[in-house]
């Protein structure tokens, strides 16, 4: 029988005595309290500690910047908070080629700063750009209004190092952009919530700073307007960077695009969309409508439900006219932005009961008719309130996948989908 | 042969269960049941024609090659195979060049060439619906008259198909803006490999779970077969231009390359051809390439004002490294002419070699010059002709190995050429394909690309899918695993604990 005092005194051998604590109340996550925090410095000390906590039966909860702890279910059981902050290096940033090889802790602006140096960045605008780390942004897939153009995260990883539970460090992909040798692992580990493996180590395709850049603002009449007007310009042969919708209880509907060119480009381009949108005023806007998503999380937003909706593109007025049904009904104050992706975040303020019931209503509609709804932030008080809804039939696959990689369920038990 | 319902061990599996070349009548009968007289083919000059695909010096009979028609057909089929512990192996349209669609001598083969309907086009959402054995190019030609096209774009996409082009996530000369398949599949209906029917992915992005669509798209047919495709389609640009520029060698054409994405530039292909290329792509078709030692394509599209500017900038940044000759194609005919001869490169090798080999590997980019030496001293080592075709980049190359097979030992020596090409490019930190998969022909270099826990991995995965390692086994993995066979501690699956099954 192995106690915990020498379980605790291998981990503290591993990653050394500063490295290794007893956890606090800033360490819960959803209410739950783990017990001890280590702090490994490199990725062959990531996989002893999992290793040794796989062995000893400690759930771990693996964490980068602690900006998204609340997303996904409350863990099952916490005992063991890995910190990938030590591991925060740019490893290797092959400008020639449009890599990039970056630890898992490393910031998402510390690795922008970096690569702005030689004019590239990661094509991707993550929420607290500042806090949240390159393992975090993945394992929970941000993904912001760059999206439209370039994808997401899943499309710009070309490599990942996973370090399993049972202490197993695998490498797949590659450091260059076309590659299809072996399984894609760093799609799989992309969205997985960390409940396959810690990524250590990624290996990411890069894109070109702009030359230029310029935010265009319309207003929309009402819901179907904004979509028609959303479509339209997804029809066009523009070709812009970012299109969102966004809008609140009882207020009117804006709508944002984003063209990134040369100066000429630009111009063109400007004319061009005020010819397609001849009926409303087009008017020049500041950059701060693309933080139209994070600003969900001010003003006592831990009272707030805020969710990710998925739907098609071709639905969004109908998505918003439910919203309004279903949240007006419950006295809900709501508010969203909507990419032209069909991929949404709405934040919701009320009563409890109502909240929860706003939810459900909306995210049942939505999976009926093939969307989704996943709650990022869960007002205090509904931690029962499903993250996930549905992931279908797959969800046994999903299990056995899960089992695959980790039978003893060491990392993030219960976070996942289905209880995963 | 006696139906296997008890559990037994994979690898010995392969060498037992079957008889060499014959199968059972009454499965046989079985099968004919499900997909009538039509859909079935058991006699011997019938395989030949599926003995091998597009890599043609590997060639396996199957014991049959059956030919369902719907999803249902094809659950029938890999139920019974599940039953009978039966390996299959799915093909499209056969064109793979890594043996992906080889069968297996104790296996049959399913092709999904009749399942070839495009079933859903749904243009406000730019979503296409459609079948595995729909033709590629089929896809771009029923949504060119709205605007739209699908961008993956494999030289054989006038004939390859999507199921295909997902079972080897397929790139093409496009992808370096566009992506690949995977990044233009959106969702799959699967048939697993014990018969069921899941779907992976959707029509909206980002459903809850892992993003088993994207570990799928790729995996070369060994985690089941996918029966049903939603594909992103886009819109097509509002303006195209095709820049050709001479280049006294590679290496000046690849210093080009390199201006140009230093510039800050995305084009939307970037395509190269050293002399040997270009001597066979005009003998074949014409092109009215400039004979010269590197010739640079490099297509940009947007919005004009957009494009002309750039393409200025590129024509520059050409002459500055050395190209005596410069053409911009702007109208479809010019740019389809520019553009047939690269396409046809492959095949124009028949023009100036009795045979030859396609090799598939790729680099950091700027590793060029370095391995382009190294494979022109190879290949003076070697006495064979090496030419070179590049997707330059994104840094694949497609280097054709020439040989005569009728010369003893140079076929033999080709072979080997080719694999010591694919050394440099995993030496040069790249990888050995980029597009055309590892299938049959290159799964022994997987252990030099990736280490052991690496392989163990990606195994996993096998074994959530496919446990009893029944879709198109012996592909893509070096040496056999047996699922189950992890390292570390070992934890019985509960219906194992409860004596309900045994351990496979």
């Amino acid at each position: 029988m192995i106690t915990a005092s020498v379980i605790e005194e291998k981990l503290r051998s591993i990653v050394g005595v500063g490295h290794f604590y007893a956890a606090t109340p800033s360490d819960r996550l959803s209410r739950v309290q783990p017990k001890l925090v280590a702090e490994p410095a490199n990725e062959q000390e990531v996989a002893a500690v999992l290793s040794c906590a796989n062995e000893a039966g400690l759930a771990v909860i693996p964490r980068g910047g602690g900006t998204k702890l609340a997303w996904g279910n409350p863990p099952k059981r916490a005992d063991l908070v890995v910190s990938t902050a030590r591991l925060n290096r740019v490893l290797e940033h092959a400008w020639a080629d449009l890599t990039v090889t970056v630890e898992a802790g490393c910031t998402l602006q510390t690795l922008q700063e970096k690569l702005a140096e030689h004019g590239q960045r990661l094509a991707l605008d993550g929420l607290w750009p500042k806090r949240a780390t390159i393992g975090g942004l993945l394992s929970t897939n941000d993904s912001g209004v760059l999206r439209l153009r370039f994808g997401a995260l899943r499309d710009l990883i070309i490599g990942v190092t996973l370090a399993l539970a049972n202490g197993t460090l695998a490498s797949s992909g590659g450091k260059v952009v076309k590659n299809v040798a072996g399984y894609d692992l760093p799609k799989l580990a992309t969205g997985a919530l960390g409940t396959l493996g810690v990524i250590t180590r990624v290996v990411f395709r890069l894109h070109p700073l702009p030359h230029s850049v310029r935010t265009l603002s319309f207003s929309a009449a009402n819901a179907e307007g904004a979509q028609r007007q959303v479509l339209a310009i997804q029809d066009s042969k523009l070709a812009h960077t970012a299109l969102q919708v966004r809008g609140e209880s009882a207020g009117q509907i804006l709508a944002d695009i984003l063209f990134e060119a040369t100066e000429a480009g630009l111009a063109a381009q400007e004319s061009q969309l005020r010819t397609l949108l001849r009926e409303s005023a087009v008017q020049k806007s500041e950059k701060g409508v693309w933080s139209a998503r994070e600003d969900l999380w001010q003003a006592a937003f831990e009272n707030a439900a805020i969710a990710k909706l998925s739907v098609l593109p071709s639905t969004i007025a109908k998505t918003l006219r439910l919203i309004e049904e279903i949240a007006n009904a419950r006295k809900v104050q709501f508010q969203y932005v909507v990419q032209a992706t069909g991929l949404g975040a709405l934040r919701l303020d009320g009563e409890m009961s109502s909240l929860k019931a706003v939810v459900e209503r909306v995210r049942n509609e939505l999976e009926s008719g093939g969307g989704s709804l996943v709650v990022l932030n869960r007002p205090s008080g509904l931690e029962a309130l499903d993250a996930w809804g549905s992931a279908g039939h797959a969800i046994a696959l999903m299990r056995s996948l899960k089992q695959q990689f980790d039978p003893k369920a060491t990392l993030n038990p219960g976070r996942f989908v289905g209880g995963i | 042969m006696a139906a296997m319902n008890y559990a037994f061990p994979c690898r010995e599996m392969h060498t037992i269960l079957l008889g060499a070349g014959a199968m059972d009548a009454k499965l046989l009968d079985e099968f004919r049941a499900i997909v009538g007289d039509r859909g079935l083919i058991s006699s011997a000059e019938g395989l030949h024609t599926y003995e091998c695909d597009g890599l043609t010096n590997f060639r396996v009979m199957p014991l049959a090659v059956l030919l369902p028609s719907n999803a249902e057909q094809v659950q029938s089929i890999v139920r019974i195979c599940h039953r009978e512990r039966l390996p299959f192996v799915a093909r499209g349209s056969g064109t793979g060049l890594s043996g992906g669609a080889l069968p297996v001598s104790n296996g049959i083969v399913i092709s999904l060439a009749r399942m070839n309907r495009i079933l859903e086009v749904d243009l406000p959402n730019a979503r296409v619906v459609v079948e595995p054995g729909v033709i590629n190019l089929d896809v771009t030609g029923r949504v060119q008259p709205h605007g739209y096209f699908y961008a993956p774009d494999p030289s054989s996409q006038s004939v390859c198909s999507i199921g295909g082009n997902v079972a080897e996530n397929s790139g093409g000369a496009h992808c370096l803006k566009y992506g690949f398949t995977t990044t233009h599949v959106l969702g799959l209906e699967v048939v697993m490999p014990d018969g069921s029917l899941i779907h992976l992915g959707g029509k909206t992005l980002d459903t809850p779970g892992y993003d088993l669509a994207g570990v799928f798209v790729g995996s070369e047919g060994t985690l089941g077969i996918a029966t049903k495709v939603v594909l992103r389609i886009v819109k097509r640009p509002e303006c195209i231009r095709t820049l050709l520029a001479a280049f006294p060698s590679t290496n000046e054409a690849g210093a080009a390359v390199s201006d140009i994405i230093a510039a800050g530039m995305l084009p939307a292909a970037i395509e190269m051809m050293d002399n040997l290329a270009i001597q066979a792509a005009e003998a074949a078709v014409q092109a009215n390439y400039p004979d010269c030692g590197g010739l640079l394509l490099v297509e940009l599209d947007g919005p004009v004002a957009e494009v002309e500017f750039l393409m200025e900038h590129v024509g520059a940044l050409c002459r500055k490294n050395g190209a005596w000759e410069i053409r911009v194609a702007q109208a479809d005919a010019e740019r389809a002419l520019v553009w047939k001869g690269r396409k046809a490169a492959f095949a124009a090798m028949g023009r100036i070699s009795p045979n030859y080999i396609v090799q598939d590997g790729v680099i950091p980019r700027t590793a060029l010059p370095q391995v382009m030496s190294e494979i022109a001293r190879l290949s003076q080592e070697t006495g064979l002709r090496v030419a070179n075709v590049f997707h330059a980049g994104d840094g694949n190359l497609h280097p054709l190995v020439l040989y005569n097979r009728k010369i003893p030992g140079q076929e033999q020596a080709a072979e080997s050429l080719s694999y010591r090409i694919l050394e440099l490019c995993i030496a040069a930190g790249g990888s050995i394909t980029g597009e055309h998969g590892v299938g049959e022909e290159k799964k022994m270099m997987m252990s030099k690309m990736f280490s052991e826990p690496d392989l163990d991995t990606m195994q996993l995965v096998r074994c959530a899918f496919d446990p009893l390692q029944l879709s198109n086994p012996t592909k893509v993995f070096p040496t056999p695993r047996l699922c189950g066979e992890k390292p570390g501690e070992y934890v019985p699956h509960p219906l194992e604990s409860a004596g309900i099954a045994e351990r496979f």
